[in-house]
């Protein structure tokens, strides 16, 4: 049961950094909007960053690894307008499971 | 039930009623947290360590970019930037609800913004929009949210100990993480604003991955979705957004 209970010193210190730079990213819009005004361009910018910032995370898996890949995101794509979050992870799963196993044929 | 009016230190009624909104999300969490837990152990690290990561970090779109990263030794500066990257996304949402918790004081909304999720942000404006918006409110949303996030998680983990051998891609558990960026893709949409933002970034992370070693591709990416979002952005529509509140 040892290593259900080991904590490396590496690991730790990695999970603290991320959570001191995440609570940043949590209180600093509440002091922006405290003492600036954001409008315009700049505000459609950061309205931009949600999408821009997951899309560029997972652009290599979907874009770039193979048909298979690109076709279950194309189908995850288009469940996830009508079904919940973890009813689109489960169809996600199961297509690319299968267009692997239909482009492996060739 | 006696109405005292006023801001009380913690309001039941409002502490129930919190968590009966965020319920139905409660289950829908169950696999994706199981999930994770058993990815982060594929990569090895124990149930506490996920754990205590859950806790800690809270930010399942980051733990779940951190655990794709992990390798040995730990890749740390990517892994801390990355989250940033990741998460600045909380930086529009804080701002956003900001307008809505200014009568909790500094104090209660630094306490209340340290569990700032997506579903608690969505929730929490949902609520703000109608009526008071309440910490006991608010902390009803998060208390169980948080709970079954670190504890499912960690159990995740210790199932993942059980299925050494497993490899994620034969089950297309790899995918896992594609598909749920893009069910939150989805949750962000607004036409053909969003898909332009969504081709740029594209486009940028994908030739600053064949070009650039590390994470530097979701910087690329993020910064040429912001450019896009400004430029094509009627300014008159976001003039003053703020203040509607």
């Amino acid at each position: 049961m040892a290593e259900v209970f080991s904590v490396d010193p590496m690991v730790l210190a990695t999970i603290l950094g991320m959570g001191i730079v995440t609570y940043f990213t949590r209180v600093a819009g509440l002091v922006i909007v405290r003492f600036f005004t954001i409008e315009g361009r700049a505000r459609a910018a950061l309205e931009a960053v949600p999408a821009a910032v997951l899309m560029a995370v997972i652009a290599p898996t979907i874009l770039a690894t193979g048909p298979a890949e690109s076709l279950a995101a194309l189908i995850t794509l288009l469940v996830a307008f009508r079904l919940p979050l973890w009813a689109v992870v489960v169809v996600g799963v199961i297509s690319v499971v299968a267009l692997r196993s239909v482009f492996g044929l060739f | 039930m006696s109405e005292i009016s006023g801001e009380m230190p913690l309001r039941e009624s409002d502490y129930i009623a919190g968590i009966k909104h965020i319920a139905p999300l409660l289950v829908a969490m169950v696999p994706i947290s199981l999930v994770f837990g058993g990815l982060a152990a594929q990569k090895g690290l124990s149930p506490l360590e996920v754990g205590l990561m859950s806790a800690v970090v809270f930010a399942g779109g980051s733990q779940f970019v951190a655990i794709d990263f992990w390798a040995s030794p730990v890749p740390w500066a990517a892994i801390i930037f990355s989250a940033l990257l990741v998460n600045v996304r909380h930086i529009l949402m804080s701002a956003s609800l900001g307008l809505k918790t200014r009568h909790m004081g500094w104090g209660k909304q630094m306490i209340a913004y340290m569990f700032l999720a997506d579903e608690i942000w969505a929730l929490s404006e949902h609520r703000g929009r109608k009526q008071h918006l309440s910490f006991a409110f608010y902390m009803g949303l998060v208390t169980p949210f948080y709970l079954n996030w670190v504890l499912m998680t960690a159990f995740g983990a210790l199932l993942g100990k059980m299925f050494v051998d497993l490899d994620p891609a034969q089950y297309g558990l790899d995918f896992a993480f594609p598909a749920i960026f893009i069910g939150l893709i989805v949750g962000f949409w607004k036409g053909k604003s969003t898909a332009m933002v969504l081709a740029a970034s594209g486009a940028a992370a994908i030739l600053t991955k064949t070009y650039v070693d590390g994470a530097w591709y979701i910087a690329a990416g993020a910064v040429a979705g912001m450019l896009v979002g400004a430029f094509t952005a009627d300014p008159e529509e976001y003039k003053g957004a703020l203040d509607r509140g």
